[in-house]
């Protein structure tokens, strides 16, 4: 197959779609505006088929990324393959690749149907109107055909902006903050949408965004980016429970990250001394194997006790906590407890009636389950992606 | 609904904020004080003098300055103005059309350039835009006769590359009515054609080259049809000046390519002809008038946004 045959995408039947779809692959792809390099060096493969989020603040390479596959942005250096063929140099209107743009970019002065018809119509497709009422009725918007994308709402363009570049069949969805012009209820909603979609269409999609939450509830597979590289990359929950690095852990959710030191280790297993404490960890889960170390742990994964009141040879604990904070939330309690090196760490606690609830001035331990520790290099900066976990619209 | 009648009912639904200032009172009527000096202006220097010539029109054509006017409801000054001069009036049209085309297809380009592709040389070039606006009209027109003279380099090249021939000629021709008409008029073509492209969001053109338009057919879909309220403003500011100017023709034209704006001119000048010039520049004024709104009904601006 040549680079000539991917020009033209357009399957003959739909069923056909998932056979056409080919992996996505991204080797060391470069792309650098003047001196800023906002994506270095990229190697990424996306398996056909698989809901791929790319995540991150902004400004950290994604969308640029995202910008590069579609064709609207050239790279510097490197190269983009659908299955065996180079797409690097295609036009963006000869790739079997569409875009929902962030802010949905639809047609102002095209009707509904003509926005979604846009595609089809430029291939020279002739069963455009059947396949556009179809694809009309798939999202709901029947009764909205003939009016102006002006005339409808956020949550409506969003879903013509999908219907417009779904219609195409493309081998490769791309989507860019797709969600981001939403109120968080419709958010919600287009999130599952999104994703049964994904899963009846059979398509790759690969889906742009600064919102975990959101990449999470979608993904397959989430690649985290910052400054212009992926700092990890895997399942939501591989993400969450034994992140690579700070950024990842701060990002991704929140951490408490203790300084500690490597003490000493046996085979499977790693001791740890924080400020005093001895604390076990899975070798697997530690990231360097000597030295000054972060210990992480999930602040849901930490359960409070007064002082000397549980002990458990199992778990992890350190003492001499003092409650400075306690605050319902309804699901939960989130403490602060300042430990006796004057760092403030987070606990969530469910709120299952089971446990006691401690109020500020309390003297507590905290304890975790060894395998919920993780352990990830000092060097990095502890604060790494913790401001941007935050999203203002 | 026209495209001005759509915006007039969209400020109209528009919540009055002036509501809220109610109980003070005054605020109310902030918008008629406003428009004081603009109507006094109008009533002055256009519905007065408007009335006159429409008076001036229909005067007996047998008075002069000496033995003084009079209106005798004369109409058939109105059918002498035209039958004596349809050939200018129709050439009016024809130059000042052409010169609108060229505009367009000069002014298109680089409208275009300025608005996507400048970069930070867009305020440089906008300025270059209206930069003839700071010479008189007169002497940029005066100095296309330099341009465009016998042993000019214009005319030595064109007759060197023999697409003139040895005896051919550009000055006193109507090739240099149009140009002339096309350069002072340029402007008024590209700052329209400039402003409605500029607010075309660039992501639109992106989105019809994601969906498979190649740049071509994206700027026949997207670009051209987001641009034409740019497009009508701009040739209706050419077209209506170009076709009642008589200062290029008469110092790039022969009188054989005078424009019925020449034959106005020297009716209330030289002719003294006061009720000729009146009829037929009121002529001028309704076809002008009449084409314009055809165009623009044609045109359908009312389904841009």
């Amino acid at each position: 197959m040549t680079t000539a045959d991917a020009a033209a995408p357009a399957p003959e039947s739909s069923t056909a779609a998932p056979e056409t779809t080919r992996d996505l692959r991204l080797e060391s792809l470069t792309k650098s505006f003047g001196t800023f390099v906002a994506v270095r060096d990229l190697d990424l493969t996306v398996p056909r088929g698989s809901f791929f989020a790319l995540l991150g603040p902004s400004g950290c390479g994604k969308t640029t990324t995202l910008r590069m596959v579609a064709g609207l942005e050239q790279p510097t250096q490197g190269q983009i393959y659908l299955g065996d063929d180079e797409v690097t140099d295609l036009r963006p209107y000869k790739r079997p690749v569409n875009t929902v743009f962030q802010n949905y970019a639809l047609f102002p002065h095209l009707t509904i149907f003509d926005n979604i018809a846009f595609g089809l119509r430029r291939r020279g497709r002739k069963d455009v109107d059947s396949a556009v009422n179809e694809m009309i009725e798939l999202v709901e918007l029947g009764s909205q055909a003939h009016k102006k994308p002006a005339q409808l709402s956020g949550g409506q363009q969003q879903r013509v902006a999908l219907a417009r570049a779904l219609i195409n069949e493309p081998e490769v969805l791309l989507l860019d903050e797709p969600l981001g012009a939403l109120d968080l209820k419709l958010r919600r909603q287009m999130q599952i949408e999104l994703k049964r979609i994904q899963i009846e269409v059979e398509e790759t999609f690969v889906h742009v965004t600064h919102d975990q939450e959101e990449a999470m509830t979608m993904a397959d597979t989430i690649a985290v980016m910052n400054g212009g590289v992926i700092e990890q990359m895997g399942p939501p929950s591989e993400l969450y429970e034994n992140p690579a690095t700070t950024f990842v852990a701060n990002f991704l959710g929140q951490s408490n990250l203790i300084r500690g030191e490597l003490a000493s280790g046996s085979d499977g297993e790693l001791v740890v001394d924080i400020h005093g404490s001895k604390i076990g960890v899975s070798r697997e889960r530690s990231r360097v194997q000597n030295g000054p170390v972060w210990v992480g742990v999930r602040p849901e994964k930490v359960y409070i006790s007064a002082t000397g009141e549980e002990e458990s040879t199992d778990a992890n604990t350190i003492v001499g906590g003092t409650i400075t904070d306690t605050s319902f939330i309804g699901v939960s309690t989130q403490y602060l407890v300042r430990m006796p090196w004057g760092q403030e760490l987070t606990v969530f606690e469910q709120n299952t009636g089971a446990r006691k609830v401690f109020s500020p001035g309390t003297t507590v331990d905290l304890h975790w389950s060894r395998p919920h520790t993780f352990v990830l290099d000092a060097e990095q900066d502890a604060t790494a992606g913790v401001e941007t976990v935050d999203d203002t619209p | 609904m026209s495209a001005l009648g759509q915006v007039a009912s969209e400020i109209e639904n528009e919540p009055e904020p002036a509501e809220v200032d109610e109980p003070k009172g005054g605020r109310r009527y902030t918008g008629y004080v406003l428009i004081i000096p603009g109507i006094l202006w109008l009533g002055l220097f256009f519905l007065i003098p408007f009335y006159s010539l429409v008076a001036t029109s229909l005067y007996d054509p047998a008075g002069t300055v000496f033995s003084g006017y009079e209106v005798t409801w004369e109409w058939s000054n109105y059918t002498t103005a035209i039958t004596e001069n349809w050939q200018p009036l129709l050439r009016s049209f024809w130059f000042g059309g052409l010169a609108t085309l060229f505009c367009l297809l000069l002014g298109y380009p680089l409208a275009y350039a300025i608005a996507f592709k400048a970069g930070r040389w867009k305020n440089l070039m906008l300025v270059l835009v209206i930069a003839p606006f700071f010479t008189s009209f007169l002497i940029r027109t005066i100095s296309w006769q330099l341009i465009l003279a016998d042993n000019g380099f214009v005319v030595e090249t064109l007759q060197w590359l023999h697409i003139l021939g040895q005896d051919g000629r550009l000055l006193n021709t109507p090739i240099a009515v149009v140009t002339g008409l096309t350069y002072n008029f340029l402007p008024f073509m590209v700052l329209p054609l400039y402003a409605s492209l500029e607010r075309i969001d660039p992501r639109l053109i992106e989105a019809a080259s994601d969906l498979y338009a190649s740049p071509i057919r994206g700027f026949a879909k997207v670009t051209l049809p987001l641009s034409m309220p740019g497009v009508v403003a701009g040739t209706l500011l050419t077209f209506i000046p170009a076709a009642g100017d008589f200062i290029n023709a008469e110092l790039l034209g022969r009188p054989s390519d005078s424009m019925i704006g020449n034959v106005i001119q020297g009716y209330f000048g030289g002719g003294n002809n006061y009720p000729d010039a009146a009829a037929l520049s009121l002529v001028l004024m309704a076809l002008i008038l009449v084409m314009v709104i055809f165009y623009v009904r044609r045109a359908g601006t009312e389904d841009l946004v």
